[in-house]
């Protein structure tokens, strides 16, 4: 897979010195979904908005297939599309001009098979004579996604897709998205649902005031999800690991109460019996056991708040 | 250049205008027949003639400016303020697209607009008064260029208004005024002589006197004056333009 969006050291200050956006980095390969995640105010607009010309950029660089933003603007812009996390749209105009105007807009000749196609995808075609403002919040947000859509973009930016949107529509939306990628679209999707990234992403990348934290394969990161803990908690403390139970990869807890035991809950055999047995082999008494598995959320907002401290 | 999102906002902003066609085409009727009514009739009775020119028809060319001035202004202004309050100046800024494309859109189509109105009022002044009109390609050329040089500073004040009070401050406070002390219902020539000097700094009248000369072959300042201060106002405004794309002022955050 080939480079398509590559973002080097962006920045972006405003005039009262807050900084959004603090040397930014990211390499985006063709045809993967990239889920951004990260707090209110991480700064995941502003990035999305600066790539799409929206915001100009302090410094730093970005190209789009090759072709810089700034520089060669036609070629780069010609390539994105965007459904921007606010529905603003023309109340009065009707959903299919709407939706013709964004093709024209991205210099794309009149092509009303392929309009229809979209609309009919997205449960718009019924709708495409209505003006905007007789349609729902759910439709709105149907049309921002279609009028992205309309000029065939190669990169695709999601800004909160799902937000205040129903399950019914968030499904729908995630299958257009599937279908999207298959079809060789690269697509970047802002969200604050896990569920969400989890879902779709190939990788997942973790912003938090104005820094890329993180960007990782979701499978590395499911396997790092996969990981369980088995907290021993002990009836008398203990100051170290018994020589009888040093085989097993443990820790002791604190305060030397517990012990705390690793495993891959994909695994064959998680030696938990085992272990179990040797405990009590060693004369130790137990009082309780607890297991924990952490999430995406977990590693999320440990990162988060860790960048916080 | 990218002719075909010229024309898509072109039509987009044309849409606009034929979806309230009939308000479009009524009001200036209305306001025309108003003012045939209150200054042709009423006034322009006492008022025997103005350098030869029946008084009902001489404020024609002045009739048809104001609205042509401030039809361009209002169309042009709102139409580029519109997207900014309800948020689709997103879809404008990340399009391929340049600075000269977008302008030559949104003003084509305000221009167009203001055209239309001025067309109609000729049509409608047509019925009160006798008219016959001296130049008429230099009639039409005068009114196009009026027609894009106040789409164009409608433009401009469409981008720096921050709400709808400031849409509607220039207009009223300078151009409305400009318009009226610039000849629209006089000659200067009727003016005290310390008057008659300090009009000539209003652009307008250069306008006013320039349109006229095309109805009836006679003007308060020479026509080449009119069509070079027409044509440096026209610049003025695309110089205004071109530095508000190139820094995204009160466009890009």
């Amino acid at each position: 897979m080939s480079t398509i969006l590559s973002i080097t050291d962006l920045r972006k200050s405003y005039a009262d010195g807050f900084e959004a956006l603090k040397g930014v980095s990211l390499d985006i390969q063709e045809g993967e979904i990239l889920a951004l995640l990260g707090p209110n105010g991480a700064g995941k607009t502003t990035l999305i908005s600066t790539v799409c010309g929206i915001t100009t950029a302090t410094s730093g660089a970005v190209t789009v297939g090759g072709h810089s933003i700034t520089t060669d603007f036609r070629a780069a812009r010609s390539m994105i599309g965007l459904v921007p996390q606010e529905i603003n749209l023309e109340p009065f105009e009707t959903v299919l001009n709407t939706v013709r105007f964004s093709r024209g807009l991205f210099g794309k000749p009149r092509n009303d098979a392929l309009l229809e196609d979209i609309l009919k995808k997205l449960s718009l075609w019924d709708k495409r004579g209505n003006q905007i403002k007789e349609l729902s919040g759910g439709m709105k947000r149907r049309v921002l996604i279609a009028k992205a859509l309309s000029h065939e973009p190669r990169v695709l930016f999601l800004d909160e897709p799902s937000a205040g949107v129903d399950v019914e529509l968030r499904k729908d939306m995630w299958e257009v998205v599937r279908e999207l990628r298959e079809s060789g679209v690269t697509i970047i999707l802002t969200t604050h649902y896990i569920e969400e990234a989890e879902a779709m992403a190939d990788r997942v990348g973790v912003i938090a005031k104005g820094e890329i934290l993180l960007v990782e394969e979701k499978s590395d990161l499911m396997a790092r999800m996969g990981q369980k803990e088995l907290e021993v908690l002990l009836t008398d403390p203990i100051p170290a690991v018994p020589e009888g139970l040093k085989i097993h990869d443990l820790r002791l807890g604190e305060g030397g109460r517990s012990l705390i035991y690793t495993y891959d809950v994909k695994a064959e055999r998680t030696g938990i019996t085992t272990l179990l047995n040797d405990v009590a082999a060693a004369g130790l008494v137990l009082a309780d056991v607890v297991t924990r598995q952490s999430s995406l959320e977990d590693i999320f907002v440990d990162l988060v708040s860790g960048e916080a401290a | 250049m990218n002719w075909i999102a010229v024309a898509a906002i072109y039509r987009f902003e044309m849409a606009r205008f034929f979806r309230t066609l009939a308000q479009s085409f009524i009001s200036p009727v209305l306001s025309t027949s108003l003012y045939f009514v209150v200054f042709g009739a009423a006034i322009g009775s006492r008022i025997d003639q103005v350098e030869g020119v029946s008084y009902g028809a001489f404020i024609v060319p002045g009739l048809i400016m104001l609205s042509v001035i401030t039809q361009g202004i209002s169309n042009a202004s709102f139409g580029i303020y519109f997207p900014k309050f309800i948020g689709t100046m997103y879809e404008l800024l990340s399009a391929p697209v340049n600075f000269l494309e977008i302008v030559l859109g949104y003003v084509g189509a305000a221009a167009t607009k203001a055209m239309f109105i001025g067309v109609v009022i000729l049509v409608t002044a047509h019925l009160f008064v006798d008219l016959t009109i001296q130049h008429p390609l230099a009639m039409v050329l005068f009114m196009v260029l009026t027609c894009v040089s106040f789409s164009l500073l409608g433009f401009i004040i469409g981008i720096w208004a921050r709400n709808f009070e400031q849409l509607q401050l220039v207009p009223l406070l300078i151009v409305t005024p400009l318009i009226f002390l610039g000849g629209s219902f006089y000659s200067i020539s009727m003016l005290p002589p310390v008057w008659q000097t300090i009009t000539l700094f209003n652009p307008v009248v250069y306008l006013i006197s320039g349109f006229r000369w095309s109805f009836f072959g006679m003007a308060d300042v020479p026509v080449g004056l009119s069509l070079l201060a027409i044509a440096f106002f026209t610049s003025l405004c695309l110089v205004a333009i071109g530095w508000i794309f190139r820094t995204g002022w009160r466009l890009r955050s």
